[in-house]
């Protein structure tokens, strides 16, 4: 228990195509929306974390006049860092209301800074000289170790976006719902062997904010409180080829206990998971790196529809990255769909949700934060 | 057809991108724990200490894991494969797999590597892998009496 409750959260008021928004502005849109499903306005607004941006930029142009901020950008997984730092600071009394924004042109591109490794950087030194072109061909690469160590077959892999697009099929703000088989994944388009194009993230534009202060204020805000049970963070490289298990995240294993044993559960506790997948590979690792599976048997768990719409591990709920929205650091709109399903506010709500765990990455295998969410402090 | 992206060394990396202009493909090890490590740096990743050593490495490898890229890249012709190599030190790479077919069928994960050398600049060689046609048995062997 930590003491902290989230009483604010929104997304963009669009998500998917926005080409008349900036960044900036995705950032205020959301954290607007945020501020309406709070009852609050800026005022009100003491502490500021964000990454993308300078923390200064975006709270500035929201009007905020913070006292405390954090700036952690460590990839999409840094707004569950972000929650796990604003906890820590409410706790120490630092501030007492904590805004977290993300916005992103993830597709428009409207008035965002490209990023690409600096030629010095470990990356710019040790990877791009060898024709990695994004994500695709960096966050894949470790697959097919796993794939030959633990007999994962294509047709597993292909099961993830299969599934997920079963939640998204739910959704009416999830950017693809068509429903896709095995077959219409394996005749996509291949983007970097073994992945085609219906395993890796979509590309779309959107933003999401979260509203965090202390449980003792809760009643002061219009709806009930989602309770930050634990949080845990871990950060492990900056490039792919230095991760030190090819087949495991030791950034997911840390952060994720990190967070479990601080909320005081175990995995039976758990009725809703978010596993950030930026690629088919990734509720696989996290599965296991959490301990939901054993060593290599996530791959059947997916596809034997344990985490499908019906099965007794509800995972990615909103359909993903795969098919609800990617805009690059998707962790925002996991911690989203975390909030809605506890709040009971989820287009596929599940049934009486005490328990949410959601699980982020940042990079590629780079870093993780995981947030464990309740209905109550306490069980 | 573009250049290839090249590395910018630093006084930390320079020795690696001497190496690799000399031919040689040189790696670091702690004096103290006797860990070999990569990406380099002047003190030892795995307990700190300063005390360490640059030397040349085997250049022998193997495949550990890969994926075949088909997205444009302007520096080469697509599908082309970017690969993870595990040194025969231990420290694992990442390079392109050269005289071998770009397909699933001829990457076989674990098969034996050793490394080749393309100049790029005056400055900048690379480090490239090739399959070991016929692998060399060494036997890594602690010869009695000689342990750290």
């Amino acid at each position: 228990m930590t003491g902290v409750v989230i009483v604010g959260a929104a997304e963009t008021t669009d998500l998917g195509v926005i080409p008349n928004l900036s960044e900036l502005q995705l950032h205020a849109d959301a954290a607007l929306n945020a501020f309406a499903d709070a009852g609050i306005n800026a005022r009100d607004i003491d502490g500021f974390a964000t990454a993308g941006f300078r923390p200064t930029e975006v709270a500035q142009y929201l009007g905020l006049r913070p006292r405390w901020v954090d700036g952690t950008s460590v990839g999409g997984c840094s707004f569950m860092v972000h929650v796990r730092h604003a906890v820590a600071a409410i706790q120490a009394g630092h501030c007492s209301t904590v805004l977290i924004t993300h916005g992103e042109s993830g597709r428009s591109r409207v008035g965002k800074s490209g990023f690409a490794p600096a030629p010095a950087s470990f990356g710019g030194q040790f990877e791009a000289p060898f024709g990695v072109v994004g994500p695709p061909t960096m966050f894949t690469i470790p697959v097919l170790r796993y794939m030959k160590d633990f007999g994962l077959t294509h047709e597993q892999l292909a099961m993830v976006a299969v599934v997920q697009r079963q939640w998204a099929n739910r959704n009416p703000r999830a950017s693809m719902r068509e429903l896709i088989t095995v077959e219409d994944v394996l005749k996509s388009r291949m983007i970097a062997y073994p992945f085609h194009l219906l395993e890796c993230c979509l590309v779309t534009d959107g933003g999401g904010a979260l509203i965090l202060t202390s449980a003792d204020r809760a009643r002061d805000f219009p709806k009930p409180p989602v309770h930050i049970r634990g949080t845990g963070e871990s950060s492990e490289t900056p490039i792919i080829s230095q991760m030190e298990d090819l087949t495991s995240s030791r950034a997911f294993r840390e952060a994720g206990r990190d967070a479990m044993r601080e909320a005081g559960i175990v995995h039976a506790d758990v009725d809703h998971l978010m596993i950030y997948d930026a690629f088919a590979h990734l509720p696989i690792y996290g599965l296991e790196d959490l301990g939901f599976c054993k060593r290599g048997e996530a791959g059947a768990f997916i596809a034997e529809g344990n985490t499908a719409p019906g099965g007794r591990l509800p995972t990615n709920t909103n359909g993903g990255g795969l098919s609800y929205m990617h805009s690059g650091m998707y962790g925002m709109y996991a911690l989203q769909e975390s909030v809605r399903q506890v709040r009971g506010e989820a287009a596929a709500q599940i049934a009486d949700v005490e328990v949410a765990l959601c699980l982020g990455v940042g990079g590629m295998f780079g870093a993780s934060g995981c947030v464990v969410m309740g209905k109550e402090a306490r069980p | 057809m573009a250049e290839r992206p090249l590395p910018r060394p630093t006084p930390e990396t320079e020795h690696f991108w001497a190496g690799t202009r000399a031919g040689e493909l040189r790696l670091q090890r702690c004096n103290d724990c006797q860990a070999s490590y990569f990406p380099p740096r002047p003190f030892c990743p795995e307990c700190s200490s300063r005390n360490v050593l640059i030397y040349r490495a085997s250049g022998h490898g193997t495949l550990e894991s890969y994926v075949i890229n088909h997205r444009p890249h302007p520096a080469w012709t697509e599908p082309y494969a970017i690969a993870l190599v595990k040194l025969a030190e231990g420290p694992r790479m990442m390079s392109n797999i050269v005289e071998c077919a770009q397909t699933p069928e001829a990457l076989e994960l674990d098969m034996p590597l050793e490394v080749v050398f393309l100049k790029q600049t005056e400055d900048i060689t690379l480090p490239l892998f090739r399959p070991l046609i016929q692998p060399i048995v060494q036997p890594i062997v602690q010869p009695p009496g000689t342990a750290r």
